[in-house]
């Protein structure tokens, strides 16, 4: 209790909004790695999960990635984008950390958008089919808009995902909420730790109610939601 | 990472056998008491749920909630309170293990087809019978894969646990963040992935033994 106090008095201090380490500049930098991150991903991502969804082939490789990804814990994942980054002579702090948060969002978007897409009744591809439409608009007028919600399912795993491990990068000295976490450990300052803490956990739960609303507010009307493949 | 250093010095990955061993057990230990008490803290959970089917939503947003807290962020909070130990760590692996188990557990259950329900009430099953004799063994294989992806995240979790003094593979890789010695990063890294892997297979060879009349998932 007395520790909830100490947190909310460091957020009412004036300081603690000013400079470097205010905390609107913390948490913009937060968001803007997560979010440069995640759109490098959907990027990468979503148009190969669309495609194998679309075609139907190399399934087995497209759900396998969500499994391997699961297996890859994000320390790691990290502290190997520091051995990539380093000799690139990118420095420490933002490159590493995006450069870590990209292959955890890789997978969850990638996967999700193959069994999106899968899922779509096949009766109602092969109707588009005979009405006259080519591949690529099946896949566009058809297939996405039925497999929408579930595309961003996968998009609000990853970016969940994203914010949580966004926190490490403090460790290889980028900035983000993670350095109240960090900075708060190594000075054994537990208000600063402790309001860093419940920061990050706010801007965690309010990213994936947002996309949990998008994704409620994607659904066709007239269809169930089928439920996320994850 | 330091000049003229090579990615990987086999001779220091020689001569730290012991060290790989303890990280192991220390791995192992942490993966083992967080899904085993987060599957007690679940089954038990996922009971109620299925009795009082109200409980159903206040326990799916909290657990729900749990989940996505980030752990260094849950770690931190705990810290002041319970320091730098093997109970801070375990809190939070067993809460990110709660909504994965409960999840395949209840779905699991709620699974079992009703006429297969029906026919044990017949045949005079008490509620009791009914769930240790006809429900939960119909309904292990979606709880063992639950239990798959739950060990597999936390092996993954376990690693970061090393930035409050735990850890097992994850006080490598953190150690050779910290002086930019790429061959324990290396090292811990892929001990750690290579232990989810064994931990996965050995987990789907337990589900084809105890359900042999489904396949694997």
């Amino acid at each position: 209790m007395r520790l909830l106090l100490d947190a909310l008095r460091w957020f009412i201090d004036p300081s603690h909004y000013q400079g470097s380490d205010a905390i609107q500049t913390r948490i913009l930098e937060h968001v803007e790695m997560s979010g440069f991150a995640v759109l490098v991903a959907i990027a990468l991502a979503l148009p190969i999960g669309l495609i194998l969804g679309h075609t139907g082939r190399l399934g087995f490789v497209a759900v396998s990635v969500a499994n391997v990804g699961r297996a890859l814990p994000s320390l790691a994942l990290l502290a190997l984008a520091l051995i990539v980054v380093l000799p690139l002579g990118l420095g420490l702090g933002f490159w590493p950390t995006v450069l870590a948060l990209i292959p955890l969002a890789v997978p969850p978007i990638l996967t999700n958008a193959y069994v999106a897409v899968r899922n779509v009744d096949r009766d109602v591809v092969e109707a588009a089919r005979g009405m006259g439409l080519g591949e690529s608009d099946i896949l566009r007028a058809i297939e996405l808009p039925l497999a929408l919600p579930l595309v961003i399912a996968g998009v609000r795993t990853a970016a969940v995902n994203v914010v949580a491990t966004a926190t490490l990068g403090a460790i290889v000295a980028s900035g983000g909420l993670g350095r109240y976490i960090v900075d708060g450990f190594a000075l054994q300052e537990y208000d600063r730790l402790f309001a860093g803490a419940l920061l990050v956990a706010a801007l965690a739960i309010v990213v994936e109610a947002s996309l949990a609303a998008f994704e409620k507010a994607a659904v066709s009307p007239g269809i169930r939601h089928p439920g996320s493949a994850l | 990472m330091t000049a003229g250093e090579p990615l990987i010095r086999w001779d220091w990955i020689a001569s730290h056998g012991g060290v790989f061993v303890e990280r192991g057990l220390q791995h192992i230990e942490l993966t083992l008491i967080g899904v085993t008490v987060g599957f007690i803290i679940a089954f038990a959970l996922s009971l109620l749920v299925l009795r009082y089917r109200r409980l159903e939503g206040p326990v799916t947003s909290i657990t729900g909630t749990l989940y996505t807290i980030p752990s260094l962020a849950l770690f931190a909070l705990l810290v002041p309170y319970t320091g730098f130990t093997v109970l801070t760590a375990e809190i939070g692996l067993v809460s990110y293990t709660l909504l994965i188990l409960i999840r395949n557990i209840v779905s699991g259950i709620r699974g079992v087809s009703p006429d297969v329900h029906e026919a044990a009430i017949g045949m005079g099953y008490t509620a009791r019978q009914l769930l240790w004799r006809i429900e939960l063994p119909l309904a292990l294989a979606v709880i063992v894969a639950g239990i798959r992806i739950a060990t597999v995240t936390t092996i993954g979790l376990v690693t970061v646990t090393a930035l409050i003094g735990q850890g097992g593979f994850g006080a490598l890789i953190l150690s050779g963040m910290l002086t930019f010695f790429s061959t324990e990063i290396i090292a811990g890294a892929v001990l750690s992935v290579s232990l989810a892997i064994v931990a996965d297979a050995m987990l789907v060879l337990l589900q084809q033994r105890l359900t042999p009349w489904v396949g694997a998932g």
